[in-house]
């Protein structure tokens, strides 16, 4: 493929010879990463200055090796204590992680917590299938109840977490969720959740259709997009409604947007009052 | 006189014989983590459970620590656990196997044998075992799918054994060995589970002065895993190497029985011979890659080459006796790695088979091959120009580079 076809996104931001992408065809993750290429489009922010930070699992790709930046691509579960030592040893770099609800909710779930309670200024993008992808279709933490996976042949006995609640629990600046169909709203999100101070946080519900679609015998993407617009419930609506009514639907819009100090932010003022 | 059972001939990948035959072994309680090259076994043992075939409880951790964790503390209450991993899921179980052996909880575990990270790599080699070598850990490698099995049946009588009591791993090549389809034979689930037994527990005394099973029970309360400083810790330790020195028989035991029953024997148990009672020139190595090599020992054979195979089934405890006694006739010894010691000299079964072969009392020359690392593939070429360079070293009374890589660009 010559430069000149090239999406104008890709030929600015993507590392030569790795254009394209390793997901799987409907994937949710391209999406994803188009919005995210937009948002820093919009901010018209300097790419080099920015550290993308991954670990393991599908979402982790999409930084790795594609963006044309410094890229840490880690390992299992702990994409957010990398970013803490990047961000805290260079706070002038704007850190941005990818993570999956088996990277981050899973494994990495405990690091997750205390990113959002250290407030660390941080961007994390959740990028929540419900299902373990690339290992083959396991249940995970944020499998829903009663569903069936490889590992949960006959349904899941666990309930999934809330995981914007968790995270605006733990302390975090801004919390936010959508949905793949949302790209809109996400790529607002994402501007705002780069020039926030303190823990952002979007959980982007995407589909699977490889391993979630085979386990709901729905394995078109366009459909499974539908399915989240049509799942999804503004968060100013879902507060007057019962847990019920809730049940199944995924509430999507911004769980909190406050301002709290951030922790390198007030790493150096403390450094600046004890010198002084 | 064997006793002759008849077997069915079952068509499984590695990861499908293990699942199988944890299975069959009435396992209390399954804790795991997903990670490639290990997932079928999680998968089939989930649908075993699922469809009521096993009276096990199944956990999905939300780590492998965990799943570490969760079996540890249920062999502790006399129950029989089993989990398997791979690679990075064996590294963050680092500090749980420790706890595990030193608890003396005699959980198995496969491992599909995988590259850790970095640069991020899911294809097999042994650098993941190899750095848990040290952990108190009893380490079978097998060399086919029929091998996991049958070692995967053994390892529970081994592990539960009261004069041993000792975590057991069993170790397969992953990909090689974990998806790759084979003929095995099983036996009829009535068999294992006879062979197996229930768990034994071993007579101990409690804080109170009365004699108890050891394991956790309200009725006769004891604690496991409590503080020895200075005053007993050494004492622990000690008794864990002596367990070890015990499984060398319990192992060969085991193992024999076994073969009673299946008509299946795999060497002493510990290491298994390969044309090498007259051999002059050897390999050594693990896994699966022996296979490659015995075909290669054979075409040598052929040719009239005094060619053999030492295959080190049993890595810990290492048998140090089977590894001189076997070597007798051989005058030059290629060592076999797949894993890297960095900074080391040599990869660490070198380092093993040297400091072996130093109280012996003809003393080969012995040079190191490390291959295979990251699912790098060898080739029965490589193996024969390996034995040539034996061969050279032999005529020139003389080793040139003692360590080498196969299949190395550089």
């Amino acid at each position: 493929m010559s430069e000149t076809q090239l999406h104008p996104l890709i030929a600015k931001y993507a590392r030569k010879g790795a254009q394209r992408q390793p997901h799987c065809a409907g994937c949710g993750n391209g999406i994803i990463a188009q919005c995210m290429l937009r948002a820093i489009e919009e901010l018209d922010l300097d790419f080099g200055k920015m550290v993308f930070v991954s670990g393991i699992g599908c979402s982790s790709w999409i930084p790795s090796p594609f963006f044309n930046t410094d890229v840490l691509h880690t390992i299992h579960g702990r994409p957010l204590a990398f970013a803490t030592g990047v961000k805290l040893s260079n706070p002038d770099l704007r850190v941005v992680v990818f993570t999956g609800d088996g990277d981050g909710a899973a494994i990495g779930g405990n690091h997750l917590i205390h990113a959002a309670r250290k407030n660390i200024e941080i961007l994390a993008i959740l990028i929540n299938n419900r299902i373990y992808g690339m290992t083959g279709g396991q249940v995970a933490p944020t499998t829903p109840h009663g569903m069936k996976t490889r590992t949960t042949p006959y349904g899941n006995l666990e309930y999934p977490f809330d995981l914007c609640k968790l995270v605006e629990a733990a302390g975090a600046s801004y919390v936010v969720r959508w949905t793949t169909f949302h790209v809109k709203q996400l790529v607002s999100s994402m501007k705002r959740g780069l020039l926030k101070e303190g823990f952002s946080f979007i959980e982007v519900m995407s589909q699977c259709p490889v391993q979630y679609g085979r386990f709901i015998g729905i394995r078109d993407p366009a459909k499974m997009l539908l399915m989240l617009r049509d799942s999804s419930l503004p968060i100013s609506k879902a507060k007057s409604m019962s847990e019920e009514e809730l049940e199944g639907r995924i509430v999507v819009g911004e769980f909190v947007d406050r301002e709290r100090v951030g922790l390198t932010k007030a790493y150096k003022k403390l450094l600046n009052e004890v010198q002084a | 006189m064997k006793s002759v059972i008849k077997q069915e001939v079952l068509a499984l990948n590695g990861d499908e014989a293990v699942a199988y035959a944890a299975k069959q072994s009435d396992v209390d309680i399954v804790a795991a983590y997903p990670i490639t090259p290990q997932t079928i076994i999680v998968e089939k043992f989930s649908e075993y459970v699922a469809n009521g075939e096993v009276e096990t409880e199944f956990v999905c951790t939300e780590s492998e620590h965990s799943a570490m964790t969760a079996c540890l503390a249920a062999a502790t209450t006399g129950a029989r656990a089993f989990t398997a991993t791979a690679s990075a899921g064996l590294a963050l179980m680092h500090e749980m196997l420790f706890v595990t052996s030193g608890c003396r909880a005699p959980v198995v575990m496969a491992v599909a044998n995988r590259a850790l990270s970095a640069p991020i790599n899911i294809h097999g080699d042994h650098s993941d075992t190899m750095a848990e070598r040290d952990s108190g850990w009893i380490q079978i490698y097998a060399e086919n799918a029929q091998e996991v099995y049958d070692s995967v049946v053994q390892a529970f009588r081994i592990a539960e054994n009261p004069e041993v009591l000792l975590p057991v791993m069993v170790c397969l090549d992953g990909f090689t060995l974990s998806h790759t389809l084979e003929n095995v034979n099983v036996l009829p689930d009535t068999v294992v589970e006879k062979f197996v037994g229930t768990r034994q527990l071993p007579q101990v005394l409690t804080h109170e002065g009365k004699t108890a099973s050891f394991k956790l029970d309200p009725e006769n309360p004891m604690t496991v895993g409590s503080i020895a400083l200075q005053n007993y810790y050494f004492e622990f330790k000690r008794q864990q190497e002596e367990a070890m020195r015990n499984a060398l028989n319990v192992i060969k035991q085991v193992h024999d029985e076994y073969a009673q029953v299946s008509d299946r024997s795999y060497g002493d148990a510990l290491v298994e011979s390969y044309c090498v009672d007259d051999a002059e020139i050897a390999i050594i190595c693990l896994g699966s890659t022996a296979g490659t090599v015995k075909t290669v020992v054979d075409k040598l054979r052929a040719e009239d080459v005094k060619a053999g195979l030492l295959r080190i089934r049993t890595f810990r405890p290492l048998p140090v006796k089977e590894i001189i006694k076997a070597l007798g006739t051989v005058k030059a010894l290629a060592v076999m790695d797949r894993a890297i010691s960095f900074g080391g000299n040599g990869g660490p079964v070198y380092h093993e088979v040297r400091h072996v072969l130093y109280s012996a009392d003809k003393h080969p020359y012995v040079v190191n091959y490390i291959y295979g690392l990251g699912g790098r593939d060898t080739s029965p070429e490589q193996i024969r120009k390996i034995y040539e360079d034996l061969q050279r070293i032999l005529q020139t009374q003389h080793v040139k580079t003692p360590i080498q890589y196969v299949g190395l660009r550089e």
